[in-house]
């Protein structure tokens, strides 16, 4: 626990500091970035992305060896991911565009087939340097034991780049993504913005290698993003509370990481943010699957009510048990199925709205307020009382139900 | 070319051939729906299942894995679906919600456990390891006769033949409902075909070729064969049974091809060692792709020419 | 992220009503509730459609005229409501209906050729493996000539025009043989030669003694086509034969709006409104 503590507090070390403070804003940026990518409905496009990475990663290796290095000179390799990462792009886009294939077909194809590219890769490097541990197998899972303290800074450094990347860009990139057509006519080039926003995607993928890993690094850009769409509609905001969830998941889970042993970083970021997802899914105030359910009851409720209110007014039979057990319950029919005083007088109300309705269709030509004749929308809520008072006055006398049709 | 091509290479060939079309057929489909992803999510969950079965059993024989990779995959499937309806969240997003979630955990479980035997797993859950399904009892083209070298075949070879044998029979026996149910799912509904039933059931066959596949060639490779194949075929032909067809040919030339390559390439190109095999039929299979998006005789859309359809 | 039709709970499909629908009616409504989220789309409807005749269902764009088709068939869920069709409810019906869905909602890239769809009206007779039976083959080629495209058979559905995609709909359902026809919007988007040519085939469906109920969005031609409406805006707004309730109050209450007004004027003047 007093771990835990200390690496909450960033007292657990520089490297682990350095890991806890990338990893926040690394979540930050992925979080941002994630949701201009899930506005244009390109959440999985981030999957072939990190997939693509992976023969990059055994291409620089072999490149930096052949040169006489190391080739385990981290920015080397995160540079030779972005290249491969960005080629798989364009691959994607092209098959996308030339050919009738659709875009998830394109997705898979290249993650498939990259991802296969650099397995081969992985088995040259591993018979090439035999008895020299290459390590890159870390970047399938990430790992951030033992990680150098230069490693550390390129992460932190990194991540603070593509958060003031997103903060720069994130007008046009809202615009875009809520509405490409409106952006256009504002002059943007949208065309551009789009790639800014999928080289964002690259250099948070590239970033998260080391610490998340690339399989699981397409969550932090999804996660969040549709975690934070349950707490508001609004643009701008959806941003930044995709940010936030982002950026608390990477600073958490770095600190519960380093707190303890055989707990791998990147596994528990996407935890934290994947118990915030189910919460929100459940819990939310009003896209959460309680509120709904519950708006969904009262919706059933109100349209058998109605129903059942419109068949007592005009005589019908009510053969529906549902309505049936509804109108008993909430003391409108007697047990035989006879209407109450409460629940004639209800009904009342019910055919003279409907009587409201029809001769406020005939009066008023304006289809946006006619067009409300629903069923359930309350008159009073389209129009003014004095439209209504006109409405009743031409209506004529006031009825009782033992009125019929 | 005799004796020891019958002992290592063989049966890893026909594994790997097996494993193919067992995941072409379905992906069939899934091109045609839109769905191709599945695949991409569905293998992903593997390893969170092997891993829950090695736990839970404390072995790591196939059989527990194998119920465990489906049980993740079911699992998987189902919760895509909840999460998609009751969060209203488009599919896609959805996918990458569960499956990295379920990936995330499987890994975390797998730490905690700490077993280094499990380890070695991994790898082989990500990437296979078809090289290693040899038929050591062989001696030559003879043994195909001889019933103690036959009894000594990889269980592999038999079980990813069952598969593959029934979702072939699956794909024949549901031809029309699959057809149907993917060009104009309304319509299929109103001749009393269960729609909904049909798309459930391909992707639990999905779940169930990725699995038995992910033994041979690796979890995350199968979806390679998932979408290469079909997407290949899909711009060779504009009839669905010739598409198929299609599909097969090209998932069985890469598989073949794939294996050679990784087997024989470096020996080529004047190195030692081999690589990745079923890496290297995921390379085949996309280079395959590749030439029938530049060169497919039917690669171009053809639904626009027509007129923009009225609302 | 528009939200899918709902089923707020399936109710056993009885319902609350003016009486039991009729069982020689083609298709029957009563008190049928659609909604998408939690706004209806169609509200309480009752329906009676006619024997032997053509009916349109008419309506302003997003009144609900396709939900209702729909709904009725079973294809999307409904909240609460009954439908007959010849007085069984129609799940058990399934072998007397034949249905046109909007050409729009499938993807014609798809791989398959024109005959192929015209055997898709077929499936249900033939079932999962039955072989079809040279009479169907010839049956579904028959079913492409009525419709004027018997030369187009191995074509694929791709390089169709919109008035061939919609005639091979039309054929399709033709070789399902059914008592009942439901069309969602025929006429949108064709041309005039195929327009002419789909009205033909309904009319001889009429005077053969089957029903056919058509979504119809064009205003000027209900009178020339149909013996009787179904005018519908959420709300049932009236229904009965075309020459008393095809009236000008009548669509007024139905489309409301200027516009709406301005076409109703010229209507008039074509003599297609009295």
């Amino acid at each position: 626990m007093t771990g835990l503590l200390a690496a909450l507090t960033l007292q657990a070390g520089y490297n682990a500091t350095l890991v806890t403070l990338g990893a926040a804003l690394l979540g930050l940026a992925a979080g941002a970035t994630g949701t201009f990518l899930f506005l244009r409905k390109r959440a999985l496009v981030a999957d072939a992305v990190a997939h693509a990475t992976l023969p990059g990663v055994g291409l620089a290796f072999l490149a930096m060896v052949a040169l006489g290095g190391d080739g385990r000179s981290l920015p080397g390799l995160l540079i030779g991911s972005a290249v491969t990462a960005g080629l798989g792009l364009l691959v994607m886009e092209w098959i996308a565009r030339r050919t009738r294939l659709a875009e998830d077909a394109a997705i898979g194809a290249v993650l498939g087939s990259f991802f296969g590219l650099g397995v081969v890769l992985l088995t040259v490097i591993q018979t090439m340097s035999a008895g020299r541990q290459a390590g890159l197998e870390g970047f399938l899972l990430g790992s951030t034991a033992g990680m150098l303290f230069q490693d550390g800074l390129v992460i932190a450094a990194g991540g603070t780049a593509a958060v003031l990347a997103t903060w720069l860009l994130r007008r046009p990139m809202t615009l875009v993504a809520f509405d490409p057509g409106y952006a256009a006519a504002l002059g943007y080039d949208v065309r551009r913005i789009d790639l800014a926003m999928m080289g964002l995607v690259m250099a948070v993928t590239v970033i998260g290698l080391k610490v998340v890993g690339l399989i699981l690094i397409v969550a932090m850009l999804i996660i969040p993003t549709v975690t934070a769409r349950f707490w508001t509609q609004r643009a701008g905001r959806v941003v930044w509370i995709a940010g936030a969830i982002g950026g608390l998941s990477g600073y958490l889970g770095a600190a519960i990481s380093a707190s303890a042993p055989a707990l791998p970083t990147g596994p528990i970021i996407v935890l934290m943010a994947a118990g915030a997802f189910v919460l929100s899914l459940f819990f939310a105030p009003v896209r959460g699957v309680l509120a709904s359910a519950l708006r969904h009851r009262r919706f059933q409720a109100r349209v058998h009510r109605r129903q059942g209110l419109l068949a007592l007014a005009r005589h019908d039979p009510i053969r529906e048990p549902f309505t049936l057990r509804l109108l008993r319950r909430e003391g409108l029919i007697r047990p035989d199925g006879v209407a109450t005083d409460r629940g004639r007088a209800q009904a009342a109300r019910v055919l003279r709205e409907e009587r409201r309705w029809a001769e406020a269709r005939s009066l008023h030509q304006d289809t946006g307020l006619t067009g409300r004749y629903d069923g359930l929308t309350p008159i009073e809520e389209v129009f003014t009382p004095d439209e209504i008072a006109e409405i009743d006055r031409r209506l004529g006398r006031p009825f009782a139900v033992p009125g019929g049709v | 070319m005799g004796a020891e091509f019958v002992q290592f290479s063989l049966t890893p060939m026909l594994i790997g051939a097996l494993a193919a079309i067992a995941c072409a057929l379905p992906g069939n489909f899934l091109i045609l729906r839109r769905q191709a992803l599945i695949g991409d999510a569905i293998s992903h969950v593997v390893l969170p299942g092997i891993v829950v079965a090695f736990l839970l059993t404390g072995t790591v024989a196939a059989l527990p894995m194998l119920i465990g990779a489906a049980g993740a995959a079911v699992v998987a499937v189902v919760l895509i679906e909840g999460v998609r309806r009751l969060g209203r969240i488009e599919p896609g997003a959805a996918m990458g919600v569960v499956f990295t979630t379920l990936f995330a955990g499987g890994v975390l479980l797998l730490e905690q456990s700490d077993t280094s035997s499990v380890h070695l797993d991994v790898e082989h859950a990500l990437m296979g390891n078809l090289e290693s399904l040899i038929w050591l009892g062989a001696s030559g083209w003879g043994s195909l006769a001889d019933p103690a070298a036959l009894a000594q075949l990889p269980p592999e070879l038999g079980r990813m033949a069952l598969v593959a044998a029934i979702i072939g029979l699956l794909t024949a026996v549901f031809w029309r409902w699959l057809k149907i149910a993917t060009f104009d799912e309304g319509f299929a509904r109103t001749l009393g075909i269960p729609a909904a039933g049909v798309g459930f059931g391909l992707v639990i066959t999905s779940a169930v070729a990725a699995v038995a596949a992910f033994d041979a060639v690796g979890s995350i490779i199968v979806i390679a064969m998932f979408i290469c194949p079909p997407a290949a075929a899909r711009l060779m032909t504009n009839r669905l049974g010739v598409q198929v067809a299609w599909s097969l040919g090209f998932a069985v030339l890469s598989a073949v091809l794939g294996y050679v390559l990784a087997g024989y390439g470096p020996l080529w190109l004047g190195a030692t060692g081999a690589v990745s095999a079923a890496g290297m039929i995921a390379i085949v299979s996309g280079v395959i792709l590749g030439l029938a998006c530049v060169y497919g005789p039917h690669r171009a859309r053809q639904g626009a020419a027509a007129e923009p359809a009225g609302r | 992220m528009t939200p899918g039709p709902l089923s707020v709970a399936a109710q056993d499909g009885r319902l609350l009503d003016s009486g039991a629908p009729p069982p020689d009616s083609p298709l029957a409504i009563r008190g049928l509730t659609v909604s998408y989220g939690e706004r209806p789309a169609v509200f309480s409807v009752d329906a009676t459609f006619p024997a032997r005749a053509m009916s349109a269902i008419i309506g302003p764009n997003g009144a609900g005229k396709s939900t209702l088709l729909k709904a009725a068939l079973g294809v999307i869920p409904r909240v609460t409501g009954e439908v007959r069709v010849f007085g069984t409810p129609v799940e058990r019906a399934r072998d007397r209906i034949a249905y046109v869905p909007q050409r729009a909602s499938v993807d014609w890239d798809f791989p398959t050729t024109v005959i192929d769809v015209v055997q898709m009206g077929l499936y249900r007779k033939v079932g999962l493996l039955g072989r079809m039976s040279g009479a169907q083959t010839r049956r579904a080629q028959d079913c492409l000539a009525r419709v004027g495209m018997a030369d187009f058979a191995p074509r694929q559905i791709g390089q169709l025009s919109g008035g061939q995609q919609q005639r091979v709909f039309l054929a399709r359902a033709l070789a399902q043989d059914a008592d009942l026809y439901l069309l969602d919007e025929p006429f949108a988007g064709v041309d005039a030669a195929t327009e002419r040519a789909i009205v033909e085939v309904l009319k001889l469906l009429r005077a053969q003694g089957k029903a056919v109920v058509a979504v119809h969005h064009d205003l000027s031609t209900v009178r020339g086509y149909f013996d009787h409406v179904f005018l519908i805006n959420t709300r049932r707004i009236a229904e009965g034969p075309v020459a008393t309730t095809f009236t000008a109050a009548n669509l007024h209450a139905t489309y409301g709006g200027r516009l709406a007004v301005a076409q109703l004027d010229a209507l008039a003047l074509a003599g297609a409104v009295p």
